[in-house]
């Protein structure tokens, strides 16, 4: 079960379709298979031990996926903005590390002093080298390893075996599915589990790629309409801003019939606008973790339509929901002694599966004994098995005894038309153990103050779930793929207030 | 012939290769166009052709399976002119899940 099963798959049996860039001029699923091997003979010739990259998505991007898959090593594509020292931290966890990085790039990465090619260098010779035979490894062996987003402590390393990614492919992807005009709108950079997921999903089911690798709503949009494109993953970051672009309007999307979302949680009123904004298209929410392969559960156009046309509130929630598992994965929620609960029950989601690693370099398995990984996200299942994820374990708020998701606290703040984002935490507090503070950004032109957004919150939730106090920001920090950085916003807070009282 | 997942094979008689996908726990004995189905580094004589009557083919991506017995299961990796089977019974593709793409 080595990945390059799947190239030469789709070389065999759709070698003459487009796989990446424009319909007309773009690059063949046979030729990539060509550039694979020639990249991967460039590869072998060194005394590397880790494939990396360090660039924007795009084409190079699967090109150097399969040439280290071709080569028999393993591949990182890594944050392309770390400055020198953090890449140099990073780079000393991997072995023998051989990078390849867009021309942009090259001088900080020079700084690590690891052999590097530009990416122009490496394209260039993967063309002009005689390929030679692909390296045996075998299915266990980590194909790619890539970085956690790091938002509650620091990145770790998770290996995804052939077996797992392979195993995830051949679950969730009928093979050549795609039709002739298919193409794929990729804007997720490349270092996250969705860009490998979408590289090999793409590819199994014979569809065209096609790459935007600065994000812009009009950028966004205008590919969209130019390329025709059919599919889209966005995270929740890019909805919010191409419904913010659009201002109501219905977009331009002649051939556009699906949009998935997934990688952070999504406010429901970007969703409900998008919904609004795409008549005629279908929505998915997808799931996942670095360490479970990408996807793990997904909620599907028919149950979005559904939850919105249900006038059971049961029914109608489940537009929030992240849907049921996709094949070949169980879900299991335990509470914190590990009894299983049952359905509406909230614990931390447990995960079974062929595609899972719920591995770490330096840690190991951390799987139990019958193969259950434990995702630290907190969550329940419905009595028909939609999941419903509340948010990680760590960023649990305990007040006065009380556990408190923050979630539901920011959903209920992005629900008021003055509140562009906001965040709920936790700060220390003699008498509750910790406080809840809201820290929230204003939209442009609206008006409220604390004192409104709190009973605005009281109306809602319960009483327990008033912020006790609001601060306000112009912007909150995210990383690259809409994640907040909750640690960063905490650490903010707590500074301000021992400027306060010094 | 004892299976398991990933394992690859191929036909004697065509151009037939699979992956196991999923591999029963007792040993099963599989076939294409009536030979052995052989691992793919075995060398196979250059004239072969499936048996009469087992020349159904095979189709590239598709997954074949056992009609009443789903521990089985192979994925055509290179397609050819043989009819797989398994214990001399016939294998019969297995209708795949249609799911959204998701990423």
């Amino acid at each position: 079960m080595s990945l390059g099963i799947l190239l030469d798959m789709a070389a065999s049996g759709q070698g003459d379709r487009v796989a990446l860039g424009r319909a007309d001029d773009g690059i063949t699923f046979a030729r990539l298979a060509e550039l694979a091997a020639g990249g991967g003979a460039v590869i072998a010739a060194q005394p590397v031990g880790h494939v990396v990259m360090l660039g924007r998505n795009g084409p190079l991007m699967p090109h150097l996926l399969f040439a280290a898959a071709h080569a028999g090593l393993p591949f990182t594509p890594m944050n392309y903005r770390l400055p020198a020292d953090q890449l140099t931290e990073l780079l000393g966890d991997l072995d023998r590390p051989f990078i390849v990085a867009d021309e942009d790039y090259l001088t900080v990465v020079k700084q690590t002093g690891h052999p590097v090619m530009s990416t122009t260098e490496f394209v260039t010779a993967a063309q002009s080298t005689t390929p030679t035979e692909a390296v045996y490894v075998d299915d266990s062996a980590p194909a790619v390893m890539l970085f956690t987003s790091g938002t509650t402590s620091k990145p770790k390393i998770v290996p995804l075996r052939h077996e797992n990614l392979v195993s995830y492919i051949l679950g969730t992807v009928e093979f050549g599915s795609a039709a002739e005009d298919d193409a794929a709108l990729v804007t997720v950079p490349p270092y996250h589990v969705a860009a490998i997921g979408s590289v090999l999903s793409n590819l199994y089911s014979g569809r065209r790629v096609v790459y935007l690798p600065d994000f812009s709503a009009e950028g966004w949009l205008a590919l969209v309409a130019e390329e025709n494109v059919t599919t889209a993953m966005v995270v929740p970051t890019m909805l919010s801003r191409v419904v913010e672009h659009l201002a109501g309007a219905v977009a331009n999307a002649p051939k556009l019939r699906l949009i998935s979302y997934g990688g952070a949680r999504m406010p429901q009123p970007v969703l409900e606008r998008a919904l609004a904004a795409f008549p005629n298209v279908g929505f998915v929410n997808a799931y996942g973790l670095t360490e479970t392969s990408s996807t793990i559960a997904l909620l599907g156009p028919d149950d979005h339509r559904a939850a919105l046309a249900a006038t059971d509130p049961k029914e109608r929630a489940r537009l929030g929901s992240a849907g049921k598992p996709v094949p070949g994965v169980e879900m299991q929620v335990r509470d914190d002694d590990g009894t299983v609960l049952g359905p509406d029950e909230v614990g931390e989601l447990w995960v079974r599966g062929p595609q899972v690693s719920g591995e770490y370099v330096g840690v190991g398995s951390v799987l139990d004994a019958d193969g259950w990984f434990p995702t630290k996200d907190r969550a329940w299942l419905d009595a028909e098995g939609y999941l419903f994820i509340e948010g990680r374990s760590d960023d649990t708020i305990i007040r006065g005894g009380e556990n408190i998701a923050p979630a539901e606290i920011e959903d209920a703040l992005v629900s008021h038309p003055a509140v562009l984002d906001a965040a709920v935490i936790g700060i220390d507090d003699d008498e509750w153990g910790q406080r809840l503070v809201a820290v929230v950004v204003r939209r442009e032109g609206f008006a409220t103050d604390a004192d409104e957004l709190k009973s605005y919150v009281r109306g809602q939730l319960r009483g327990s779930r008033t912020p006790d106090a609001i601060v306000w920001r112009t912007e909150l920090p995210h990383t690259p793929t809409g994640k907040l950085l909750r640690r960063e916003v905490v650490a903010d807070v707590n500074a301000e207030l021992a400027a306060l009282t010094s | 012939m004892e299976l398991k997942a990933g394992t690859r094979l191929r036909s004697q008689v065509c151009t037939t290769e699979v992956m196991v996908v999923k591999a029963p726990a007792n040993e099963i004995e599989l076939t294409c166009g009536g030979a052995a189905l052989v691992s793919l580094d075995a060398a196979i004589a250059a004239d072969g052709a499936p048996a009469a009557g087992l020349d159904t083919g095979t189709q590239l991506g598709k997954r074949y399976t056992a009609a009443d017995d789903d521990s089985l299961e192979l994925l055509v990796t290179k397609a050819g002119a043989g009819t797989l089977a398994a214990a001399g019974v016939p294998l019969v593709f297995k209708e795949a899940k249609a799911l959204p793409a998701s990423d």
